[in-house]
């Protein structure tokens, strides 16, 4: 599978007229947007900002991070079986407004959303204060069940992104990239004499506010299964997740995966990179068994000699790593780990739930219990108070002032576990 | 520039005072250095200043760890310093554990940083090696000039809140503890580069080695189910409706005790979850789910258990630390044990 991505590189985000791409930057008719966005019986009201980098603006519960795509030529649309049919994606040309976003807020749905800082302290952390921000306050109608209320936020995201990103359509890109991954044995024969690398992509499957989307299905249900990396980017792999809004993959997150970019660049040169595996991370120890015996299967199927494993979240999900670890160096295929760490606010204690003698090769992206202060913002998107109850958060952590002292933990993508940052933790 | 304040804290041996003979020598303060003080005073230049040097028998300290600490601590705090410095004590075994236990005090009552120096073997390391940087230093007071050189470097550092480096780097002994930084390269490309070490038998560094954990072997079976005493206590957030405790949703820092009187059956009026780590819909529409009050009253009622606990512990175990968690076990089992209770039925989510 073939696919060109075209970079329109968006150097700022203004309300106007039309919603249209020119000069680098992207307009955005607010009403339109606002209409497409709230276009579902269960949203009462729609509301649109824009945050900017380095501006004093705080967004507060963020529940997904969307970048605005658009197929300009190959199979299918983007989000599949959510936006567009199901058809396969990851062939082709995709326009992407690089340096835009779609960021969701709203009310609260659990405890379990984050913030994201556009300057300050709490910017360092978070990728999407580098981005220019179209944020959708979605607020639902009375009396809707909080599964219900999860996903027509989700899906109002989408909605969004996939307007904005056909502003991108018939834009000149300013780069373009080409991915390829060739059907197995062919890819295996292309560099016969590189070791074979897959990646296993983990995504959490929890329930509410922890769960994935494949191709529309909720991950829970899957068995491990093949794709191509290439797919990724078209958004086959959605979010339907922000507890613990540190180390959880935002859409944006899946759209852009670093692990797959950084092994596209050694691919042909350090090693061949031969496919993903995603699988999930359910609760029950049958579901993990399961889950990691299939996924240690695949890996062999395919042929590895070796594979990056990235976790989503941790404790629970701590235990379907170690499985995975351990299933697939048995089997003689060498691993590494990408994991973040609760070592405590001190940073004293084991900083996972679950261990093994073959995790001898680990990539910290950082403890996420550190404690932040935030400063208080002039601008509030969203609803500040919930800084007290997020996962992160405790008793106390908003200030009278505005400010926030909670840990990192409720910074979207301050430990994203794909390698996102260069946050990381080591002895001291 | 501000001048850093700092008070040092040595032995009545460095101060001059006399060796074995008057290791009962009780604490003293004197203003400015005193013995190894100048050596470091000297390092200093105009950057930092020794305010004050507070010395104390190291026979004196040890059998009055308490008291001697106190002392020694009310003594520092008059001078309200930006660093504290212990030693170095080199492997004197008594100043080691003086000096360890002045850090710890400082560290958690004055919440000021401590810089020390020891020798790896020297007791105090492994009691307190968290509450200070403790430079590895030579087995005796030879390695003096060498210590004094990345002691001051780090209390200047520590001062002026600039980041430590990494124990390597600075020469300090590991406090166990995991700090974060930002790394040069992103997380992902870290992770192809160890891979492909790995995969060429290259040397590779963990970021994070794999923990160890206790092993905690069962007790014996209650013989009499009917006649024992249960407890029902749970680390998935069950709590009373509102959450009086405001427990966190994540990484909890403390648990409740909760009465079940008059409760014999748990619902969405008089309960809830504080857990923020997997999906709360069920449990707060029935909370029996994760703390089944509901079976066990009826249990009770029947006979088929002795009796229900009157209270139930709650905590919240996403992301808790390991450390809070022994914490919080340690003191719920001494309150079950002295309140007679015979078997635990511990629920998690």
């Amino acid at each position: 599978m073939r696919l060109e991505v075209g970079n329109i590189m968006i150097k700022d985000v203004q309300f106007g007229a039309k919603t249209e791409v020119n000069n680098g930057i992207l307009f955005v008719n607010k009403e339109e947007l606002a209409q497409i966005t709230g276009d579902d019986d269960h949203i009462s009201s729609v509301e649109v900002f824009l945050a900017k980098p380095g501006e004093q603006t705080r967004i507060i519960p963020v529940k997904d991070v969307i970048e605005p795509r658009v197929k300009v030529s190959g199979n299918g649309g983007v989000f599949p079986g959510f936006i567009s049919n199901v058809d396969m994606v990851g062939e082709g040309r995709t326009n992407v407004l690089k340096g835009a976003a779609v960021v969701t807020t709203g009310r609260i749905v659990g405890f379990q959303e984050g913030i994201i800082d556009m300057s300050g302290p709490g910017a360092e952390y978070t990728p999407f204060s580098k981005t220019m921000n179209v944020v959708v306050k979605v607020d639902p109608i009375e009396g809707l069940h909080q599964h219900e209320h999860e996903r027509v936020v989700r899906l109002a995201g989408f909605r969004a992104a996939e307007y904005l990103g056909q502003a991108g359509k018939n834009i000149e890109a300013d780069s373009v990239q080409v991915f390829e991954t060739k059907p197995l044995l062919e890819q295996v024969n292309e560099y016969p004499n590189l070791p074979k690398v897959a990646y296993v992509y983990m995504l959490i499957t929890q329930g509410l506010l922890h769960d994935t989307f494949v191709y529309g299905v909720d991950a829970k249900h899957i068995l491990p299964t093949i794709i191509y990396p290439t797919e990724m980017m078209d958004g086959a792999v959605v979010s339907g997740n922000c507890v613990s809004a540190c180390d959880k993959n935002t859409t944006y997150s899946h759209q852009n995966n670093p692990i797959i970019h950084d092994l596209y660049a050694g691919h042909g040169k350090d090693f061949n990179f031969i496919g993903c595996v995603i699988t999930n991370e359910n609760v029950t120890l049958s579901d993990k068994e399961r889950s990691s015996n299939m996924t240690a299967k695949l890996v062999e199927f395919m042929g590895a000699d070796g594979v990056i494993i990235s976790e989503e979240g941790f404790g629970n999900p701590d235990a379907d790593l170690v499985m995975n670890c351990s299933k697939i160096e048995k089997k003689g295929i060498k691993t590494v780990l990408v994991t973040s760490e609760y070592a405590g606010r001190d940073g004293a204690s084991q900083s996972l739930a679950d261990s093994s003698e073959y995790g001898d090769a680990v990539i910290s992206v950082g403890n996420a219990n550190e404690i932040i202060t935030l400063p208080p913002m002039k601008t509030v998107i969203g609803y500040p108070e919930v800084a007290d109850i997020i996962a992160g958060g405790f008793d106390g952590s908003l200030g009278e002032d505005g400010s926030i002292t909670a840990e990192l933990q409720v910074i979207i993508g301050a430990t994203n576990e794909l390698g996102f940052g260069c946050l990381t933790a080591r002895e001291s | 520039m501000v001048t850093i304040k700092v008070v040092h804290y040595i032995n009545q041996f460095y101060a001059g005072i006399g060796g074995e003979e008057k290791a009962d020598h009780r604490p003293e303060v004197r203003e400015g250095v005193v013995g190894p003080g100048m050596a470091f005073q000297k390092t200093f230049g105009e950057e930092a200043e020794i305010k004050a040097t507070v010395i104390c028998g190291d026979t004196y300290f040890n059998e009055n760890l308490e008291t001697a600490t106190s002392e020694v601590i009310a003594m520092i705090e008059k001078y309200s310093p930006d660093v504290v410095i212990c030693g170095p004590a080199f492997n004197a075994g008594r100043y080691g554990v003086a000096s360890g236990a002045v850090a710890k005090a400082v560290h958690e009552k004055l919440g000021v940083p401590v810089v020390s120096g020891m020798y790896p073997e020297n007791p105090g390391v492994d009691i307190y090696k968290k509450y200070a940087y403790i430079i590895e230093t030579a087995n005796s007071a030879v390695g003096m000039r060498k210590a004094v050189q990345p002691m001051a470097k780090l209390v200047i550092k520590l001062a002026r809140g600039e980041q430590v480096g990494s124990p390597e780097d600075e020469g300090y002994i590991s406090r166990g503890i995991r700090q974060n930084y930002f790394a040069a390269e992103r997380g992902s490309k870290r992770a192809v580069n160890m891979l492909i070490n790995k995969l060429k038998d290259v040397d590779y560094t963990t970021e994070y080695p794999m923990p160890v954990f206790d092993r905690v072997s069962p007790s014996a079976a209650i013989k009499d189910i009917t006649k024992a005493k249960v407890a029902v206590l749970s680390s998935g957030g069950p709590v009373p409706k509102g959450n009086p405790d405001h427990i966190e949703s994540s990484s909890a820092s403390k648990y409740g005790k909760y009465s079940l009187q008059g409760i014999d059956d748990l619902n969405p009026e008089n309960s809830e979850t504080a857990h923020g780590g997997y999906d709360p819909v069920y449990a707060n529409e029935d909370l029996d789910r994760v703390l089944p009050v509901d079976v066990l009253k009826e249990m009770e009622k029947a006979g088929e258990i002795g009796s229900l606990y009157e209270y139930w512990y709650a905590t919240v175990g996403n992301g808790t630390s390991v450390a809070n968690a022994k914490k919080f076990a340690a003191e719920i089992a001494g309150e079950l044990k002295s309140s007679g209770v015979d078997a635990v039925i511990l629920t998690s989510t």
